[in-house]
């Protein structure tokens, strides 16, 4: 059954006219909204790499239904920085070598921004405890855990939260 | 209404009521798997849970000393301060549950309506007597969680029911959850196990989760220990021990499927109830044998 309805992305409104009913979120970002940052690998909530904000909470989007995430802020990879700059995560992903084939680092990206909202100077206990759900064959955690701690350091260097 | 978003629990049991075949949605960590793999279907609509006000609720009454947990109450506020305070063991079982993002849309009620014999949080629910109180629009009805889980899936929630909240008593001695799995994240339980031990009522609560269709007590245990414990100093023989865990083992009815064999599942669940007994009380070998 079709159905259309809105969704609030990003600070955006899109309307939704063509998803069916047991749609994922994941899959209505990608497919309705254009959004291909939000990567899909497992759809069932155990890689991570589909992690978006929905009021702030950290969610597989994949484990949402799509209709009924109206009227609710969701913040996708796109959303965590202005177009064209990245945010300081990003940079420190970048900087650490915490990416190699890239394709879970949206959702990491996505997670590490929770965390550190929540707690801005997290040991090597808690990042990793954070990131269980965030799934990466090729660094081996490493560089990722490195580049959380980096963001920590220029955070608190800085003395600016965002 | 394909889909349903309602806030209020009165508008909830309408819509329900209206449409009793609708599919009930909580935090979706179980029910969307299933979609996602066409495993399931949604049917005609859905009815979403998880901004309901009411069940998004809890609440600590000091005066029975129990805590009533609204069945939208996400694991992700279980483990944390106050919730926990209160209920140790349930903190425990839902830190164990998923990653972070299955914790912070995974909830309480989710847990009981689907029904698992691995979900995380029903053994804890088994070992506290916890009281599950369903409403429809004909009214409600509260029903201890062992009448509501009747099989492997399977609960005695009959149609245009939902779950209101569910009632356990506060932490009155120690208590933990333990479960073994192949990670110590994302792990669906492999054998799992909750022991309350209530010091004013001088009992023991032991429920196992993973070795049988649905999580069961250890009665023989429960009542073996409840009468040979010290009261006074917390500590418990050995051989009690020893005896108990035999006793535990005997109530396990494991499978062998592709997470485990029955014999590891017997083995494990008598491990982590040992486990839980030693953080519980101080266990003394009466003889002089190491």
């Amino acid at each position: 059954m079709s159905q259309q309805y809105m969704l609030h992305v990003n600070g955006v409104d899109h309307e939704v006219t063509d998803g069916w009913l047991g749609e994922s979120l994941l899959d209505t970002l990608r497919d309705r909204l254009g959004l291909m940052g939000t990567k899909g690998a497992c759809t069932q909530g155990e890689c991570g790499s589909c992690s978006v904000l929905v009021d702030g909470e950290l969610v597989c989007s994949c484990l949402v239904m799509a209709a009924t995430a109206t009227e609710q802020e969701i913040t996708t990879i796109e959303g965590v920085a202005p177009a064209g700059a990245p945010s300081d995560v990003q940079q420190a992903f970048v900087d650490a070598g915490a990416v190699q084939c890239g394709f879970c680092t949206p959702g990491l990206i996505m997670a590490v921004h929770d965390l550190l909202e929540r707690s801005p100077e997290p040991d090597g206990t808690e990042i990793r405890e954070q990131l269980a759900g965030n799934v990466c064959r090729c660094t081996g955690y490493g560089r990722i855990v490195d580049a959380v701690q980096q963001v920590s350091v220029r955070r608190a260097g800085s003395g600016s939260s965002s | 209404m394909p889909v349903a978003v309602p806030r209020s629990l009165d508008d909830a049991v309408r819509l329900l009521a209206d449409e009793p075949d609708a599919m009930l949605l909580a935090g979706g960590t179980d029910a969307m798997v299933e979609i996602n793999d066409g495993h399931r279907r949604p049917g005609e609509s859905v009815i979403a849970l998880n901004r309901v006000a009411e069940l998004r609720s809890w609440s600590h009454d000091p005066a029975t000393g129990t805590l009533t947990i609204g069945a939208g109450v996400t694991y992700k506020e279980l483990m944390n301060d106050p919730i926990a305070r209160w209920s140790p063991a349930l903190a425990e079982a839902s830190r164990t549950v998923g990653s972070p993002q299955i914790r912070a849309a995974g909830t309480l009620g989710g847990n009981v309506g689907t029904c698992s014999p691995a979900g995380d949080a029903l053994p804890v629910l088994a070992a506290l007597d916890a009281q599950v109180r369903l409403v429809s629009s004909a009214g409600g009805r509260t029903l201890p969680v062992s009448d509501v889980m009747v099989g492997v899936k399977r609960t005695s929630i009959e149609p245009g029911e939902l779950i209101a909240d569910i009632t356990i008593p506060a932490a009155s001695g120690p208590q933990g959850y333990a479960k073994v799995g192949v990670r110590n994240a994302m792990v669906i339980a492999v054998a799992s196990a909750c022991v309350a031990v209530d010091s004013e009522a001088k009992s023991v609560a032991i429920a196992l989760g993973s070795v049988s269709p649905t999580v069961v007590r250890c009665p023989d245990a429960e009542s073996l220990l409840a009468a040979s414990v010290d009261w006074q100093t917390g500590s418990v023989d050995i051989e009690i021990v020893a005896a108990a865990i035999a006793r535990v083992r005997s109530r396990a009815q494991p499978i062998t499927d592709h997470r485990s064999t029955a014999e590891y599942r017997s083995h494990a669940v008598g491990v982590l109830v040992q486990r839980l007994l030693r953080r519980s009380f101080r266990i003394e070998s009466a003889g002089v044998r190491a």
